[in-house]
């Protein structure tokens, strides 16, 4: 076990601002500690690594009933009421203040995260049906993405990995 | 915690072997423990330690890879390429640092 690298793949399938970063954050953590990471996008995940849509990726307040924290000075756990949430802007406004929380941690935009994983030496890839399904082809993804794969070259690929679905 | 005998002098280590007093550490300490992780240290390894110990200097504690990275001028793929495999507990444990907090 001790030659052996710990291995860690990720199964990206949301597109939603807040599901795109425990891979990106754990991925990272886990390269950084030596550990080998595979990420696999399929579905809605595919928006992360897609040129046109990765600086665009949203968060919606609608169905969220977690989304509440002490806001613009106001304490106590204040939500959007979810009928509010279908008004226009609403998930721009909810995207906006998220992003901004971030970049105030200092957590670098999803198209950087996956640069540097890229090159840390994180192996990435397309899932080959949902490229198919969405006709994309490999030059609507960022250069970190080395293949569009089958299901079954993946499995081939993580052989022996702890596997973590987001 | 457990003292250790690194370049004939003795340090306070913990479990994972890292220096719990920064201040014990010095430059023959940094070039064994780098040579227990498989590493001969360089000018480049030296400007990212350097850098390392000068930012606890000042935030007393070791700054996480992202920080380096942006601060030392040193490129991601440069860092995991002087210390490979898992540079994030390396870099921090040859420059006499305790493990980065923080998660990027």
């Amino acid at each position: 076990m001790a030659d052996q690298p710990r291995k860690i793949a990720f199964i990206c399938s949301k597109g939603n601002l807040d599901m795109v970063y425990p891979a990106l954050v754990m991925g990272w953590a886990a390269i950084g500690n030596g550990i080998d990471v595979t990420i696999f996008f399929t579905f809605w995940g595919m928006d992360m690594i897609n040129k046109d849509r990765v600086d665009h990726l949203e968060v919606p307040p609608i169905g969220n009933s977690s989304m509440k924290m002490n806001m613009m000075g106001v304490p106590g756990y204040v939500g959007i009421p979810q009928i509010m949430g279908i008004i226009p802007g609403m998930t721009a406004f909810a995207s906006a203040l998220m992003k901004s929380k971030m970049k105030k941690l200092g957590v670098p935009t999803v198209r950087e995260y996956l640069e540097m994983l890229s090159d840390a030496g994180a192996n990435m890839y397309a899932c080959k049906m949902s490229v198919d399904m969405f006709k994309l082809k490999k030059e609507d993804f960022l250069p970190c993405v080395k293949d569009i794969v089958t299901a079954g070259d993946f499995m081939d690929m993580t052989e022996g990995a702890q596997i973590v679905f987001i | 915690m457990a003292v250790k005998k690194i370049a004939g002098i003795e340090v306070q280590v913990n479990d994972e072997g890292f220096l719990t007093n920064p201040a014990e550490w010095t430059k023959e300490i940094a070039v064994e423990l780098a040579k227990e992780e498989g590493i001969e240290l360089t000018p480049a390894h030296w400007a990212v330690i350097d850098y390392c110990r000068k930012s606890a200097e000042t935030s007393g504690k070791a700054p996480t890879l992202r920080t380096i990275t942006t601060e030392a001028n040193v490129s991601t793929k440069d860092l995991f390429a002087l210390f490979p495999k898992g540079p994030a507990k390396k870099v921090a444990k040859i420059s006499g640092l305790g493990k980065p907090e923080g998660c990027v």
